[in-house]
């Protein structure tokens, strides 16, 4: 199992994910600092992300998409705050609208993405931060109908195995 | 216990057919007419109505009437209830963390000098 530890703290509006991954820390950061692969990890099958701009560097913005089942976009946005290459780096992320501009009421979450070298390959430690308790909530609304699809695909998986 | 039975076969009986997984995933995302639906599939209105009406019996879709027209919507916390959804953001992060775990199994030449040990993937069977 890749994911090693999971810790959520609601009072701080935190998700904490440890994960081991058994490739060299430069190789992992190596798919952040890069859209055409980024965007293979970023979305999920069915919703796929295409990154129209990207750039691991401080005071850069990303801004993606990602493509439903039936053709429909759903847009998001990185700010890249911090960038200690290849330890860690610091980013703010939310949802945009169709031209992929933020969209300033949708909550925003400040993640940091921690690396290091561990034998056989590299722990990453993914710290997810929601500005309020309504944010989260929100998201974790948004994120229902998401989940509750994927649910339903990965019955239709079953099924059709 | 048999009617937690009878239950989970009503579910599975409503989600056995590819029509209805369809038109359930359909409602998950907005309320539908059902004559919107019908108009999805090479089928009659009756036939489709049949369709929503086992998917409401499972408790998967509910349904109300706005004038003539019977409007349908998917009951997204049953449908977590079939596939144990927990968390959604922690879903989403294991989903991404899968999907490094892969990218980085796939990567060709990656000669990583720490790497000897071989890697407890959970993807099953990427290899051709």
């Amino acid at each position: 199992m890749p994911v090693t530890n999971v810790t959520k703290d609601l009072d701080q509006r935190t998700l904490v994910i440890t994960a081991e991954f058994a490739a060299p820390v430069e190789r992992v950061w190596g798919i952040y600092a890069d859209p055409r692969q980024l965007e293979q990890v970023w979305g999920p099958p069915t919703w796929p992300a295409t990154f129209v701009e990207h750039e691991l560097k401080p005071g850069a913005m990303s801004r993606y998409y990602m493509t439903g089942p039936d053709g429909e976009r759903s847009g998001g946005w990185w700010r890249v705050l911090e960038v200690d290459e290849p330890r860690s780096f610091t980013i703010e992320d939310g949802f945009a609208d169709d031209d992929l501009n933020p969209i300033d009421t949708m909550p925003v979450s400040r993640s940091v993405y921690a690396f290091e070298a561990i034998d056989g390959g590299t722990r990453a430690t993914f710290t997810s931060v929601y500005e309020t308790a309504e944010g989260l909530q929100q998201v974790l609304d948004m994120g229902m109908e998401e989940g509750a699809t994927l649910a339903i695909n990965q019955i239709d998986d079953l099924l059709a195995a | 216990m048999s009617e937690s039975e009878d239950r989970a076969d009503a579910l599975f009986h409503a989600l056995s057919d590819r029509t209805r997984r369809d038109i359930l995933r359909r409602v998950l995302a907005g309320e539908q007419s059902i004559s919107q639906l019908a108009a999805l599939y090479p089928m009659s209105f009756a036939a489709v109505q049949k369709h929503v009406a086992v998917l409401e019996r499972a408790g998967l879709v509910t349904k109300r009437r706005s004038g003539r027209e019977q409007l349908a919507s998917g009951d997204v916390e049953a449908v977590r209830s079939v596939a144990s959804m927990l968390d959604e953001i922690e879903a989403i992060w294991r989903g991404r963390i899968d999907r490094i775990d892969l990218l980085l199994s796939d990567s060709p030449g990656d000669s990583s000098p720490i790497s000897a040990a071989p890697h407890q993937s959970t993807t099953p069977s990427q290899e051709d």
